[in-house]
This record gives structure tokens, C-alpha cells and sequence, in this order.
């Protein structure tokens, strides 16, 4: 019961102090950093819930697979230093206004009506409580519709990730994108040795072995 | 250990990501404190569903980690596209839709 107690504090304070890291960090790269630490503290607290398949997978998949993901956008666009504060006008005061007042409304609600009802340590549960075998039984018996929603949200992402991201036609001519192999033969691949292709397979249909104007301005 | 004390903590770290969100500048600053007030969120139920002994709070908590990873691809592939026409990374600039 100590050991237990010790343990919830220990990952509180981590979790408050990830949390806090993530907010006044300058460094974007920090701050992922400190979330990353947030939420392996969060995963002991999840286990202290006895809700071991939900801290596993917080761990690959939120510590793991979608932290990665930040750091690869880090540094993709590069590490922005910035002030932490909003630049200027009523904004500056505005947002941390509202923070502060959003805490003392949740502090109220909190403090005001539930703890009672849950100052417990909750029910006695059984071994398989949390277990992988009870949430997929769940999963896929009472909430399958929620499940397949998931999973049809997942695939929309993916879609519109692809969307978002591909190299759009035309926003080489505005100068708005960083040409990579403009003006360049592809090592490979069927342009390569293609004669046909070296008339039109360019950026915006230009000659394939012909500097743009963009790709001049660049260098 | 008191269910109370989880709830408590979740309120304060959903504050932390709150503030975050309206202080902050940087886009992607803003999608980190998003995923600590959705995490926030997780935390509350995963207390309550420890408070009634019921499995169905884990779950939503699962659902709620798939639409958090939803959140951040869209919100990446958002934060690069803005890179790659050469907008400002800044939340203060980018207040008009406009491209």
C-alpha cells in the first residue's frame, strides 16, 4: 500500500513536470522530449488503474510510434526557437487569462462535486481486469461499431496524411516549394533512359533536362 | 490510493495543456499540448472505469488514443505543408484561410 502511494507520487510529479516542460520549453525538440517523459509517467500511473493493455500500448504507440513521428517533423522543418508568450496585442493577455480561468473552473467542478463519490480506492477487481483478453472482448462484442468507426478514422488519415503532404504541380512556378531534382534526370526509374520523357517530364510539363526558374533562383 | 487523487491530477495536466494551447505560438508546440489535454482526458477515464470496476472506460480511452493519433497526422501533414509553401511556422500568423 506504501509502495503504492510512492509510486503514485513519484509519476504524478513526473507527469506535472513533463507536462510543464512540454508548455514553457522553448526548443520544440524539448518539448517532445518532455512529453515522451509525460507519458511513460502516465503509463505507470495507468498501470497503478490496473489498466495494463492500455498502458502497454501507450507506450508503443503514443511514447513510441506517434512520439517518432514528432521528432521526425522536428526536424524536418528544423527547430524554431520561439518566445513562449503571444506576440502582441490582446492576445497577450487574453490566453493566459483564459488558462488561469479554466483553472479555477476545474478546480471548482473538481473539488466541489465528484470526489466524494470516488475517494475510494475503487471496487475489488479481478485478475483480468484490464487484461487484453477482457478489452478485446469488449472491443469486439459491445463496441463494434466503435471499433470499426476506429479503424475506418484511421484509414481516413492515412488518406488525407497522403493528401496533404504529396508535392502539389504548379506551386514550383510561384516559388513556393523547394525544388529537389528539378532540372535533374532521375537516376532511375522509367524517365531515366526514356527519350520520349525528356520533352515533357519535368516539373509543370517543361523539359525534363532543362534548369527551371526556379530551380536558378535556388542555386 | 484514492481514485480522488488520479482525478485531481488529471485536472491539473488537462490546465497545463490548456494553458499551452493558448500561449503557445508554434504549431506544433500547440499539437504536443493537444495531446496532453486528450491525455488528460484518458487519465479521467481510466479513474473512473478503476472507480466502478467496469472495463467500457478502458475502451473509450483506446478510441480516444486512435483519434489522438488521427489528430496528429492530420495536424503534421498540416505543419509540413505550411514548411513547404513557406509560410510562416507561427499560429499568430496563419489567422486568415488563406494559402
Amino acid at each position: 500500500m506504501i509502495f503504492e502511494q510512492i509510486l503514485f507520487f513519484l509519476a504524478a510529479a513526473g507527469a506535472i513536470g513533463g507536462a510543464l516542460g512540454v508548455v514553457l520549453l522553448r526548443n520544440p525538440f524539448f518539448s517532445v522530449l518532455a512529453l515522451v517523459g509525460h507519458l511513460l509517467a502516465l503509463a505507470v500511473l495507468f498501470l497503478l488503474l490496473r489498466a495494463e493493455f492500455v498502458a502497454a500500448a501507450q507506450v508503443v504507440v503514443y511514447a513510441g510510434a506517434v512520439m517518432v513521428l514528432y521528432v521526425f517533423v522536428v526536424a524536418y522543418i528544423g527547430g524554431i526557437e520561439e518566445p513562449v508568450g503571444p506576440s502582441a496585442g490582446p492576445l497577450r493577455v487574453l490566453g493566459p487569462l483564459f488558462a488561469g480561468v479554466l483553472l479555477i473552473e476545474i478546480a471548482i467542478a473538481t473539488i466541489g462535486s465528484g470526489l466524494r463519490a470516488v475517494s475510494s480506492a475503487g471496487p475489488a477487481v479481478g485478475d483480468n481486469f484490464g487484461s487484453p483478453e477482457a478489452i478485446g472482448a469488449l472491443l469486439l462484442q459491445k463496441f463494434l461499431i466503435a471499433f470499426e468507426g476506429a479503424s475506418f478514422l484511421l484509414l481516413i488519415a492515412a488518406v488525407a496524411a497522403v493528401v496533404l503532404a504529396q508535392r502539389r504541380r504548379g506551386l514550383e512556378e510561384a516559388g513556393g516549394e523547394t525544388p529537389l531534382q528539378i532540372g535533374r534526370r532521375p537516376p532511375t526509374g522509367p524517365q531515366a533512359d526514356d527519350p520520349a520523357a525528356a520533352g515533357t517530364g519535368g516539373p509543370a510539363g517543361r523539359p525534363i533536362d532543362e534548369r527551371t526558374p526556379t530551380a536558378a533562383q535556388g542555386s | 490510493m484514492g481514485i480522488a487523487w488520479f482525478v485531481v491530477l488529471s485536472a491539473f495536466i488537462f490546465c497545463i495543456g490548456a494553458a499551452g494551447v493558448l500561449t503557445r505560438r508554434n504549431p506544433l508546440v500547440i499539437l504536443l499540448c493537444l495531446e496532453l489535454m486528450l491525455n488528460a482526458g484518458n487519465l479521467a477515464l481510466l479513474s473512473f472505469a478503476r472507480a466502478y470496476g467496469n472495463g467500457d472506460g478502458q475502451v473509450f480511452a483506446l478510441i480516444v488514443m486512435v483519434v489522438a493519433a488521427c489528430e496528429v497526422v492530420i495536424g503534421l501533414g498540416l505543419i509540413v505543408a505550411m514548411y513547404r509553401n513557406k509560410l510562416a511556422i507561427d499560429a499568430d500568423e496563419m489567422s486568415e484561410l488563406r494559402g
